[in-house]
């Protein structure tokens, strides 16, 4: 059973795709509000199978997954905005889909808007925006249903290093100001721990989680927290169970 | 912060964007060279290389200005005014046909995208009518159809309606993988699905079918003239016929080139819509 402050439980959960490949073996989690779990591992050992079982894109073959569909923000590989639509009408989508009235929407857009600093790009289409801005707006329209659980899918994966820790630092100011739950899933040690209040390191494919390491820094965290010895020790202990990973 | 270095790069991007839609006289000048070289070849051809007792056939350009364009009218059927008057006629044949086929060609790409066994059984007969030849079908529309006006109006459905439906069926089925799946997400119904993904991303590839679906509209409704004519105002294609009987050459060319005209009209209006739809978001690259 899902306990109050749990948003977020997999219990003994494995999957097996039609064609016979073992995606996922004995997966146990559980994620609560105020915490954000991020999963590493080696490409292709089902991390992100995890969050389709979770959203419910691809159902489980045994175990038990529970978590409320209806407060999922689910944030993809790729910012998936629609070209035809300006910045202000995609973070408006998923509020549309689910008939918001238009004041409503409006008032919603704008504050998602604000919160990842997209102000004054509202009527931009995605062509001309960079990539990290339009992860921005891939954010802000999971943002406008205010969802209690979100679950990241490498999104900052194709962004380059710069960019990709000015993202982590606003992600993190929305995660104190929003209050959500996050599942995070990312190939980048450094996004990992910097990220999370827990890492689990999952093996190659069947994944199985092999590993948890607890975050102990508070929030709000700063970007020179990358450079702190503690910081590198926990990086070390995750890369050091990586490794068996891939063997 | 560092969002405004973003910021300044973008408002540098967004001019680039507008400054390149402006048309400058160097754009001309490649349309004005092909159209001299064009009209040189004519005078070549048929002042030169034709021999003499076929020249009638192939009046010089002068020959047709003066004598298929600068003509109001003589007798019943010769000069520029009985021309217009037909390609009227078929122009409204062209874009009535135009119009249904359009409803129809999309109605059909739209069942054709939403399941997989619809798309395998309509393929077959889409391409038999593709190439099927019209004129062995005249027979056929005759035997079936009284009302002429129907029976031209088919025709041009016939010729038109292929590139429509496999250009928006292409368009409906090339939506992103990801794209759909956050639609699935948020449990979006197949009609929101359809009418908020699909057919937005489509629009360009729909826009393409049109173009062409048009040009070939215009052929429908010429085509259609020939066999397919009653007393009265006839259609431009049986105007050509008559000139073509009556060894008329100059009005044989004239009203030629004003069933082309048409056709580009019409081809450059769907540009224009196009581009008036989609230029907003769809960029065309050509790589350099």
């Amino acid at each position: 059973m899902i306990t109050p402050s749990e948003l977020l439980r997999f219990e003994n959960v494995s999957m097996t795709f039609p064609d016979g490949t073992q995606a996922l073996d004995d997966i146990s989690l559980t994620v609560s509000a105020g915490e954000i779990v991020t999963v590493v591992g080696p490409s292709g050992c089902g991390k992100s199978t995890l969050l389709r079982i979770a959203s419910q894109l691809e159902i489980h073959t045994s175990g038990h997954c529970s978590v409320d569909r209806d407060s999922i923000g689910y944030v993809f590989q790729d910012a998936t905005l629609m070209p035809w639509r300006t910045v202000k009408r995609n973070v408006e989508l998923i509020a549309e889909l689910h008939k918001l009235d238009k004041d409503e929407r409006q008032t919603r857009v704008a504050q998602a808007i604000s919160l990842v600093g997209l102000n004054g790009f509202e009527d931009k289409y995605p062509r001309q925006l960079s990539g990290g801005m339009k992860m921005r707006a891939s954010l802000a329209r999971s943002l406008v249903m205010k969802p209690k659980v979100f679950l990241f899918d490498e999104p900052f994966g194709a962004l380059d290093e710069i960019t990709r820790e000015r993202l982590n630092d606003e992600l993190l100011q929305i995660f104190i100001s929003e209050g959500f739950a996050g599942l995070f899933i990312t190939h980048s040690i450094t996004e990992a721990v910097y990220l999370s209040t827990r890492v689990l390191v999952m093996s190659n494919r069947p994944g199985k989680i092999i590993a948890s390491f607890n975050v102990p820094f508070s929030f709000p965290r700063t970007h020179d927290l990358r450079y702190e010895p503690k910081f590198a020790e926990i990086c070390g202990e995750i890369s050091h169970s990586l490794r068996g990973a891939h063997s | 912060m560092s969002i405004q270095a973003d910021s300044n790069a973008l408002v540098q991007e967004s001019k680039d964007y507008t400054d390149q839609q402006r048309m400058s006289i160097r754009d001309l000048i490649g349309p004005v060279v092909v159209f001299a070289m064009f009209i040189g070849f004519w005078y070549l051809l048929s002042s030169v290389l034709l021999p003499v007792h076929k020249r009638f056939l192939l009046p010089r350009p002068d020959q047709v200005i003066t004598d298929g364009f600068l003509v109001w009218r003589t007798g019943e059927r010769r000069g520029l005014q009985p021309i217009l008057l037909s390609l009227w006629d078929s122009a409204k044949i062209a874009l009535i046909g135009l119009l249904i086929t359009i409803i129809i060609g999309m109605s059909i790409a739209v069942l054709m995208s939403s399941r997989r066994w619809i798309e395998r059984a309509t393929w077959p007969y889409l391409v038999a009518i593709q190439s099927a030849p019209v004129l062995a079908l005249t027979p056929l529309i005759r035997a079936l159809i009284d009302d002429v006006r129907t029976q031209r109006l088919l025709v041009v459905v016939l010729i038109a309606i292929f590139p429509i439906v496999s250009n928006t069926l292409f368009g409906l089925l090339s939506a992103d993988k990801s794209q759909h799946e956050l639609f699935t997400l948020q449990g979006a119904s197949r009609w929101t699905r359809l009418t908020k993904l699909q057919i937005p991303s489509a629009l360009p590839n729909i826009f393409v079918g049109l173009r062409i679906s048009a040009g070939l509209a215009v052929i429908g409704a010429v085509v259609g003239d020939f066999y397919f004519r009653q007393g009265g105002v006839v259609g431009i294609g049986a105007q050509i016929d008559v000139y073509r009987a009556r060894l008329w050459g100059a009005e044989l060319i004239a009203a030629i080139i004003c069933a082309s005209a048409l056709g580009l009209v019409v081809f450059l209006f769907f540009g224009w819509v196009s581009r008036r739809a989609i230029g907003n978001w769809h960029i065309t690259t050509r790589g350099n």
